[in-house]
């Protein structure tokens, strides 16, 4: 089995200031990531420098994808090679409404791979399937992205965005924080549905809760902008019981730079 | 060596325009000729003018056309560049001449008078002699006296009270070859009590050539009635546009003003807006596009001279590469004009580091109790959002569309023609993007 991302010591800083300090990690098709670890430590960067956002710059280290150099791609075209990521803050994107923007997603990818649009009915067919999943009313289809939606219901946006593109490796960055009990169930329903052989995902939380529903075939720590533990899933639970307090977390940036 | 004022009005005296000879007319005219004679063109000395520079203008003696023999030769083609699909009575002129060929008068409802300027100011027409420079402030500049000099061409348009057009009026001027060309329509649209109509007014130069148009639009919008005036600046990278636009509301009158710039290397507006009666209301949109090194100057004057009228004022542009535009946003408020209602936001987005806007409020307030609010905001596009679109597959250009539809859409939206929303679109696209309008972003 070939490995879909590999990242080997990943440094990546922002306005100067490192914030990734070697980060090591394969993931491989069929499985499920689970990343933990304290506010401030650099999850959300880890998973912004893999979809590319441009305000972080990597230093040092390399990711490969399916083999391929990810970090020589634009945005655009990771999303176009499979690659998704669950917003931790939805961005609102008044004036272009979400079935605009959902359209533009899989057809994006359609004509990457070189073939045509999809067909309007075959799009709404997909599109109505889609978001019984996350059980969203069919008035946000025509709503503008994110705009004026509550917490909960632009994370459920993202996982219906999910749902529709049905990348390779979705990357969800705390898309259960927020969540009542019932939503969170439906994003895990959302996420459950994908899983197959040839999907992978990396599910950023801080809550074992979720790990309840998505179970997890691995769980990293992330501290310090370095992955200092990993495990399987009872890693979750012993950080649910006794914090991340018990974790050597290693001297950062001088450890990494020697 | 004469000076461009010199030249522009020996040009006058050499022409013989139609109705020559009426002495209200020519009274018109001469007072026209005078006033540009002693006070000439704009300069940056002047406080309305202090962000746009003409010389560039003066550089060059535009010389009148005139009047086209049948329609040989400079007609042909020109009908490809007509809006299609918006079902409207239709008035073309070209190089500042009306063309029946291209223009489409037939049946405008009874009690509906549309004539070309040049018909209606020699027969006199009782509403042309009441009307013609009614609507012409005093702080009216060099342009419009230049304009008002030269009264030949344009729409004469007269609504009996209680007519509503359902189709819209379509007034189109089309500059040609060979360039050089000075074209000063002159518009006036009177629109008796109760009245309600839209009128479209376009300027295009499809042939690209350099040219001055320098055109003057009175309205009068009679009591209670509800007018639409669209304007669609779209002339050629190479042309100078020049165009005030003299909106004059009587008591419970509705005006929607929508003011679109796309073309011309130096254009200006002067949008002034009088709300003479009580319970006027007026609505002015605007949206400036701008890329290359073009100049897109809007002025516009809200004056608020009776009690209970409302104003809501709402421009936004967009510009890229080294383009600079102006938005210079006068509202008065006249002793006595209480409970005025007066809003108005100017916002900005650049799409390039070297563009530059110059946003200027003038708020006059003489009455006490009024509402009055302005605003005006220069961003860029917001990275996240293009971050958002792009981690979706959409790629960069698109994404820069998108948003740049997204921001101009709103004002855009408030043209009430689904044709004229559509070529705008599809002209933003165009001009910014090199794409055309994506389809449905709602
Ligand atoms: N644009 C930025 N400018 C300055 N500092 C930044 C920027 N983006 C992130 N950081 C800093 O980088 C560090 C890591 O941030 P990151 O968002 O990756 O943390 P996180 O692990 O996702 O935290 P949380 O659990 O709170 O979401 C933080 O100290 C944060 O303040
Ligand atoms: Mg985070």
């Amino acid at each position: 089995m070939n490995t879909m991302l590999s990242i080997n010591n990943l440094h990546a800083s922002v306005q100067g200031k490192a914030i990734l300090n070697g980060i090591d990690l394969q993931v491989n098709p069929g499985e499920v990531h689970a990343i933990m670890g304290p506010n401030g430590s650099g999850k959300s960067t880890l998973a912004n420098v893999l979809a590319g956002r441009d305000s972080y710059e990597v230093t040092r280290g390399e990711v490969l994808y399916n083999g391929e150099n990810l970090l020589d791609w634009s945005v655009e075209q990771r999303a176009c090679e499979g690659i998704f990521l669950a917003f931790q803050y939805p961005v609102e994107i008044p004036g272009v409404s979400n079935i605009y923007l959902m359209k533009a997603a899989v057809n994006a990818r359609r004509k990457y791979r070189g073939m045509p649009e999809m067909p309007a009915v075959e799009f709404l067919k997909l599109i109505r399937e889609k978001i019984k999943v996350v059980d969203m009313k069919e008035e946000f289809l025509h709503r503008s992205v994110n705009e004026g939606f509550s917490g909960g219901e632009k994370k459920r946006n993202e996982i219906l965005q999910m749902a529709v593109i049905e990348p390779t490796l979705a990357i969800l960055d705390e898309t259960d924080s927020g969540l009542d009990i019932d939503a969170l169930k439906i994003v895990a329903d959302g996420v459950n549905s994908l899983r197959s052989e040839d999907r992978a995902f990396i599910v950023v939380t801080h809550y074992q809760r979720l790990l309840d529903y998505i179970v997890p075939d691995f769980v990293h720590v992330l501290a310090g902008g370095r992955i200092v533990k990993s495990g399987g899933k009872d890693l979750a639970l012993e950080l649910e019981k006794a914090g991340y307090g018990w974790i050597e977390i290693a001297p950062v940036a001088e450890a990494a730079d020697a | 060596m004469t000076t461009a004022v010199e030249h522009y009005v020996a040009a006058r005296n050499a022409l013989v325009l139609p109705g020559t000879g009426l002495d209200w007319l020519d009274e018109l005219r001469n007072a026209g000729t005078r006033r540009f004679s002693e006070k000439g063109f704009p300069t940056l000395r002047d406080e309305n003018w202090r962000y746009t520079n003409i010389r560039p203008i003066l550089k060059q003696n535009f010389t009148p056309v005139a009047v086209l023999e049948g329609s040989a030769g400079r007609t042909e083609g020109l009908s490809q560049h007509l809006l299609p699909g918006l079902g409207a009575y239709r008035f073309v002129f070209v190089d500042g001449h009306y063309v029946q060929e291209l223009s489409d008068a037939t049946g405008p409802a009874r009690g509906v008078v549309a004539m070309p300027m040049a018909d209606a100011v020699t027969r006199g027409l009782d509403g042309v002699k009441t009307w013609l420079g009614a609507c012409v402030p005093e702080d009216r500049g060099g342009f419009t006296d230049l304009n008002t000099a030269y009264i030949e061409d344009g729409l004469y348009l007269h609504v009996d009270r209680g007519c509503h057009l359902e189709q819209p009026i379509e007034v189109v001027f089309i500059s040609t070859e060979p360039g050089g060309q000075l074209i000063q329509p002159r518009n006036l649209f009177v629109l008796g009590e109760n009245t309600r109509a839209h009128i479209i007014e376009r300027y295009i130069s499809p042939a690209g050539r350099s040219h001055l148009t320098n055109a003057v639009t009175e309205l009068v919008a009679c009591r209670s009635s509800v007018v639409e005036h669209t304007r669609l600046q779209e002339e050629g990278m190479d042309a100078f546009h020049i165009g005030g636009v003299f909106i004059r509301l009587h008591g419970d009158a509705r005006v929607v003003s929508n003011n679109a710039a796309l073309g011309s290397m130096i254009a200006r507006t002067n949008l002034h807006v009088a709300l003479q009666e009580e319970g006027a209301c007026c609505h002015l949109y605007g949206v400036y596009l701008g890329n290359g090194r073009q100049h897109l100057d809007n002025f516009t004057q809200v004056d608020h001279r009776a009690p209970k009228c409302t104003s809501n004022e709402f421009y936004k542009g967009v510009l890229d590469d080294r383009a600079r535009a102006v938005f210079h946003g006068r509202i008065i408020v006249r002793e006595g004009a209480q409970k005025t209602d007066a809003q108005q936001q100017n916002r900005n987005l650049l799409l390039s580091g070297h563009a530059e806007v110059d946003t200027k409020p003038q708020l006059e307030i003489y009455a006490d109790d009024v509402k009055c609010s302005h605003g005006a905001t220069i961003g860029q596009l917001d990275d996240s959002a293009m971050f958002y679109l792009r981690s979706r597959g959409v790629d960069e250009t698109t994404a820069r569309g998108l948003l740049t539809y997204a921001f101009a859409a709103d004002v855009i939206n408030k043209i009430s023609s689904a044709p004229v929303r559509n070529h705008l679109e599809g002209e933003l696209g165009r001009k910014m993007f090199g794409v055309g309008r994506p389809e449905e972003l709602s």
